[in-house]
């Protein structure tokens, strides 16, 4: 805990003593009388200055969802923290979920997190918004959080709303950058324009772009974890059945170094086995235009795009894919773009660092072989 | 089981127009644009419609929140074969100012008025890409809520929804009522035929105010600046894939 000191002088003689109250408030009072006229010097903790807070400067204080499947963190909790961090204050993290103790203890080593709160129960499996977010709320009534940040992934963007409805402030989505405390920008027409917008709410609900933000330090923390009691979850609302989710020994879409897209000149599912190939030679990970994936050559996750996965990863290598808006909110912020397309005024070649006009299906198993 | 079902719709600036910031810096330029339908939204209607044919919905009414132009967002999802329209109408000065936290209330509050067994929304609108009304609306009702699906079956329980989720999909059961927000491949929305078009005409739309609907417009958040996006530099064409593979091991990325 951080305690901010005030130093004084008294014309008294006092004998020296340190004390402390316990409970929420914690300060240190202490006498020095080596003097004749004694200074003393009071210590508040953060917590008790945020009590006291006549100056009305309010300390933040941030909550972290972390991201999670029970057995180990997201990586996105750790772009999130950094997230946190630069907003300045307490990061606290909480960990809701069924049999999740093992995350809650990954959680308290990475850098940045002060605290780690666990809300363990067998009613939280499947991470229903409708169970968690009395969860959040319990924790937001104890601890009067600042602001309240989740990665913007399918769960974070599904819940944290919900949350700002019940604390009757406005969410912020997707946050690119944070400026100030009150202060986010973010993006709108599929990332054609950059928004920055000032909250005037009591508590920032804020979910934001894992890509965007570094990720914190996974070791050299170590936090202290607190157990949450459960507050009434309305499990009557809805019920989690099962996940149907794709298996890949390649990496993740989300954080990968390199990424593969295929698009409808793919022309097939089978097809994109020369694109496995290719990934497997860069290890890369796979995604696919939305087009791909309407046209049922390849599952939904993989689905880049403006309501898809937005990634950003050093290479992106995009066959066969023309470049809609809508494709290239979702990858534009690569740091080299390759396009391989056998129309020269496909769109995609406008934001392609290397572009090939070729056809695909000579270019790519050549490339695959030279690597 | 025989549903009344809300739908809402919301006025955008249409998909393929390349949009600019104004020079005030504080917005889009909207004037003299092509707007349309938000797609989710017409994917929404389009669910709702195909319930009251496979009679599992007794009513559509579709809904925006907006100004008076949304009056033809709404006459096109008549067109597609909603029965009602309500617009909650406001003044361009406000609609400035409003954000899914203000549209999950007035939702909220037609839902009540209509006594609704089911709201479905589009995931999120193409201009703001906030992609929470559906949430926000669920909480203020205390419904449970279905974002992403991809597949909505109306069985004796409630709903049984697949949605489409980071990882693959998921599958919940919630109770009626509910909302739902649609994805891309919930359905193939119907273009509307002039047929349709013209019986349109002829179906109810009211207009409410917000007043009506019991909502103050408090302002969460202040649009500070609207600015383009960075620009990338201008790339080259190579010629074959070995100067491809060339470029990239100079660059770095293999």
């Amino acid at each position: 805990t951080t305690f901010y000191w005030f130093c004084f002088q008294l014309p008294i003689a006092i004998r020296p003593e340190l004390f402390s109250v316990q409970g929420s408030l914690t300060s240190y009072f202490l006498i020095c009388s080596t003097s004749n006229f004694p200074a003393i010097m009071l210590g508040l903790s953060r917590h008790t200055f945020r009590l006291y807070n006549r100056v009305g400067v309010r300390l933040q204080s941030t909550l972290v969802v972390v991201e999670h499947d029970n057995k180990h963190l997201n990586p996105v909790t750790l772009s999130a923290i950094t997230a946190a961090s630069q907003l300045g204050g307490d990061v606290t993290c909480l960990v809701a979920g069924s049999s999740c103790a093992a995350v809650a203890a990954e959680v308290a080593k990475a850098v940045g997190v002060s605290k780690v709160l666990l809300a363990d129960s067998a009613d939280l499996e499947g991470f229903l918004p409708e169970r968690i977010t009395p969860v959040i709320l319990a924790s937001h009534q104890k601890f009067n959080f600042t602001h309240i940040i989740a990665g913007a992934t399918a769960q974070g963007k599904s819940l944290l709303p919900r949350v700002a409805a019940k604390l009757d402030v406005a969410p912020v989505s997707d946050v690119v950058a944070i400026k100030s405390p009150d202060t986010f920008v973010r993006t709108i027409y599929a990332g054609n324009a950059m928004q920055t917008i000032k909250s005037n709410d009591p508590v920032k609900v804020v979910t934001v772009r894992g890509t965007n933000f570094a990720t914190a330090a996974a070791e050299g923390g170590s936090a202290a974890t607190e157990t949450l009691a459960i507050p009434d979850l309305p499990k009557h609302l809805s019920s989690f059945k099962e996940q149907k989710l794709s298996k890949s020994d390649r990496p993740e879409l989300s954080g990968a170094k390199s990424v593969i897209s295929g698009g409808r000149g793919l022309k097939s599912g089978e097809n994109f086995e020369l694109l496995y190939k290719l990934a497997d030679k860069l290890g890369a990970a796979v995604g696919a235009s939305r087009a791909a994936v309407d046209a049922g050559y390849v599952p939904n996750d993989m689905q880049v795009g403006q309501t898809g996965k937005i990634v950003a990863p050093d290479l992106y290598i995009a066959v066969g894919i023309s470049g809609a808006i809508q494709h290239l909110a979702g990858m534009k912020d690569s740091k080299t773009i390759v396009a391989i397309n056998k129309d020269p005024d496909a769109p995609i070649f406008q934001v392609a660092d290397f572009g090939l006009v070729a056809d695909l299906f000579k270019a790519v198993p050549e490339m695959t072989e030279k690597l | 089981m025989s549903l009344k079902v809300l739908v809402g719709c919301k006025r955008v600036i249409d998909y393929a127009v390349k949009i600019r910031v104004r020079p005030d810096k504080l917005g889009v330029v909207t004037e003299g644009v092509k707007h349309s339908m938000n797609p989710f939204d017409e994917i929404a209607v389009e669910e709702a419609i195909r319930l009251r044919e496979a009679k599992k919905a007794k009513e559509v009414v579709v809904v925006s929140c907006g100004i008076a132009q949304a009056k033809e967002t709404l006459r096109t999802a008549l067109a597609m074969g909603a029965d009602r329209a309500i617009l909650v109408e406001l003044s361009p000065k406000e609609y400035e100012i409003m954000t899914p936290a203000h549209v999950s209330k007035i939702l909220a509050a037609v839902a009540k008025m209509e006594g609704s067994d089911l709201i479905i929304l589009g995931k999120q609108a193409i201009d703001d890409d906030c992609n929470a009304t559906a949430q926000m609306t669920a909480a203020h009702l205390d419904w449970p809520q279905a974002t992403s699906a991809s597949k909505v079956e109306v069985t004796d329980a409630g709903l049984t929804v697949t949605r489409e989720v980071d990882g693959g999909l998921e599958v919940i059961t919630t109770q009626l009522p509910a909302v739902v927000s649609a994805d891309l491949r919930l359905n193939e929305p119907r273009y509307a035929t002039l047929p349709n078009i013209m019986k349109a005409k002829k179906k109810k739309m009211t207009t409410l105010s917000l007043s009506d609907v019991g909502v103050e417009l408090k302002e969460h958040q202040t649009v500070v600046s609207v600015e383009e996006p960075p620009v990338r530099s201008a790339g080259i064409k190579v010629k074959d894939v070995d100067s491809l593979i060339a470029a990239l091991k100079q660059a770095g990325r293999i």
